[in-house]
């Protein structure tokens, strides 16, 4: 009976891949507590044997990364809606740019958060917990966050500014004085991409990476 | 996955693969004829005028090309043909699931072009003759081959094997009694299969293309099932074969549809149209000083509501089917009107059913 309600080829692959990870990590988890290994499950030793500069470049790539996949995910669904509409109605073509220039937008937010949290990096000498210090451990970690902030932020904002810009497109060619109303709802989803970026600003601060 | 996920994964990858197309046919949607280009067609005395009134709507240059004298049937015909264009540039360039929609869409024409073509061979007619009558959107490869086939076995495979109409044969029909079933009751058992399937088809794409088109489906099928029982009145048809031509995916199933088997005359279908507060207002007796509208009318004009709501929401399949079905609503509106110049009876002129009122 349960195999017959996964009919779906998609859904016996879901359901098989979560299945063989729970169970891994159950078994795991399972077999270090009865051997009593469990002193070694040590996040403490995780986190200060994992270098800073991991961090701080996994916060880069992430700040540049997930901001581009949130304008491209923008764009293209703004893109194809104006082409579409276009075709009846050419006068939309290049009204609709704007659209496209604010999901654009949150792009150039990755990359120059991206080129900051960068050019805070610095070499230090130090390859113990105790010789490295705190500060290149809060750097490390701030830089990190701020990474995260910044391509979370700027991912949703792209998908926001993209779906309603296709609504705007698709409304203009209809009745061309939709086109401005619309256009105030994107301002504000465009907002919500600012707001990544100051909070980013705001955490890395008081980095300062060195000895 | 829950619905809400489906949802959403629906409207953000939605236009990676079809929304060119939504853009094209909402732009093809704003040509629809309004209400003022309605009331300049029923100015018109002549189809001269009329064909002078299309040429400043999206129509263009439709009717002025060609060299043959203006007739309602070249009209009808003509605006046939624009919308067979308009669906072959959307069909081309659709990519699953978008393209296995816009075909069922082009099923229920092909039924009705199957339909007519083995009444046809069964005549012993020439199939040269039939196939100019055929519905465009419903053709497909082995048309001429219906035609040729002389026994109802080769009609059968020839059929089943090779068209996508094969699983609707499949449930509806076995190879023995294809001649002596009547060409409606074929008809109706095809259309049967096709919209259950259409409708589950619907379902499973789930989101809001189920939203919008499962409640037309269901009226698709209500209303064949209330237009069989009022044709059956004074045939033999008896209720266990009405109950098989009956599709079940409706508002009416199952005990609309087992009160309507049994129905033997008008009122009782009104009776059983009563319980559901849609199809009352369908039965119901016009008001004292209204236009008198046909059933078929009224119908047509509950149709044609639900497809407008299609255009409310975005990133789903509706649009496509909604387009298609208001675009033959227009059609039949024009002829409607080029039959009342022609024939000087402008007091019925407005009875065409008006599509998107309201706007400008």
């Amino acid at each position: 009976m349960l195999l017959e309600c996964m009919m779906n080829g998609h859904a016996i692959l879901y359901t098989g891949v979560t299945l063989a990870f729970w169970s891994t990590i159950l078994i795991v988890g399972i077999c270090y507590t009865i051997f009593d290994l469990g002193f070694r499950f040590d996040v403490a030793w995780f986190l200060t044997e994992t270098s800073p500069f991991m961090w701080a470049s996994l916060g880069i790539g992430l700040a540049i990364s997930l901001s581009v996949v949130g304008a491209a995910w923008g764009i293209y669904i703004t893109g194809s809606s104006i082409i579409g509409g276009g075709v009846k109605a050419p006068r939309i073509k290049t009204k609709n740019l704007v659209s496209i220039i604010f999901c654009e937008a949150v792009a150039i937010y990755g990359i120059i958060m991206a080129i900051v949290i960068s050019n805070m990096a610095e070499s230090f000498k130090g390859n113990t917990p105790e010789t490295i210090g705190a500060r290149n451990y809060q750097a490390g970690y701030s830089m990190f966050g701020a990474g995260l902030t910044v391509g979370f932020s700027n991912l949703f904002c792209g998908i926001c500014v993209g779906i309603v810009g296709s609504g705007a497109a698709l409304a203009d060619a209809q009745n061309a004085s939709l086109f401005v109303k619309i256009l105030i709802v994107e301002i504000f989803g465009s907002a919500i991409g600012l707001f990544g970026v100051i909070v980013a600003i705001l955490q890395t601060s008081k980095v300062k990476m060195g000895d | 996955m829950p619905v809400p996920t489906k949802c959403l994964n629906m409207k953000l990858t939605f236009n990676v693969d079809h929304g060119y197309l939504e853009g094209l046919v909402r732009g093809m949607k704003a040509g629809i004829l309004t209400s003022t280009d309605y009331h300049n067609l029923a100015q018109c005395d002549t189809l001269e005028d009329m064909k002078l009134h299309l040429q400043s709507t999206d129509y263009g240059k439709l009717l002025s090309s060609s060299e043959e004298d203006l007739t309602v049937s070249l009209v009808d015909s003509k605006l046939r043909a624009n919308l067979v264009t308009e669906f072959s540039c959307l069909r081309s360039n659709a990519l699953p699931p978008l393209s296995t929609f816009l075909d069922y869409i082009t099923y229920s024409y092909m039924i009705d072009n199957v339909v007519m073509l083995i009444t046809g061979a069964l005549k012993q007619r020439d199939v040269a003759e039939l196939l100019p009558r055929c519905h465009p959107l419903g053709a497909f490869d082995q048309m001429a081959a219906v035609g040729i086939a002389r026994t109802p076995t080769e009609l059968y495979s020839a059929i089943l094997v090779d068209t996508p109409l094969a699983p609707f044969f499949q449930d509806a029909v076995s190879e023995s009694n294809l001649d002596e079933m009547e060409a409606e009751i074929l008809r109706n058992k095809l259309y049967k299969a096709y919209i259950e399937s259409f409708h589950s088809f619907c379902k499973n794409i789930g989101g809001v293309t189920a939203d919008i088109m499962c409640p037309v489906l269901e009226f698709e099928a209500d209303r064949r099932t209330f237009i069989i029982t009022v044709n059956s009145f004074g045939t033999e048809l008896s209720g266990a074969d009405k109950s098989a031509l009956y599709p079940s995916c409706g508002k009416l199933y199952p005990e609309g549809l087992r009160l309507l088997a049994k129905a033997e005359d008008h009122e009782q279908v009104k009776a059983v149209a009563n319980c559901y507060p849609e199809y009352k207002l369908i039965f119901d007796d016009p008001e004292p000083g209204a236009d008198f509208k046909t059933l078929e009318d009224r119908f047509f004009e509950q149709e044609v509501k639900l497809n407008m709501l299609a255009f409310l929401q975005q990133f789903h399949f509706g649009v496509f089917y909604s387009y298609v079905k208001l675009k033959e609503q227009e059609s039949r509106n024009i002829v409607w009107i080029a039959e009342c110049v022609t024939q000087r009876q402008k007091s019925k002129i407005h009875n065409y059913i008006p599509i998107f009122p309201g706007t400008h």
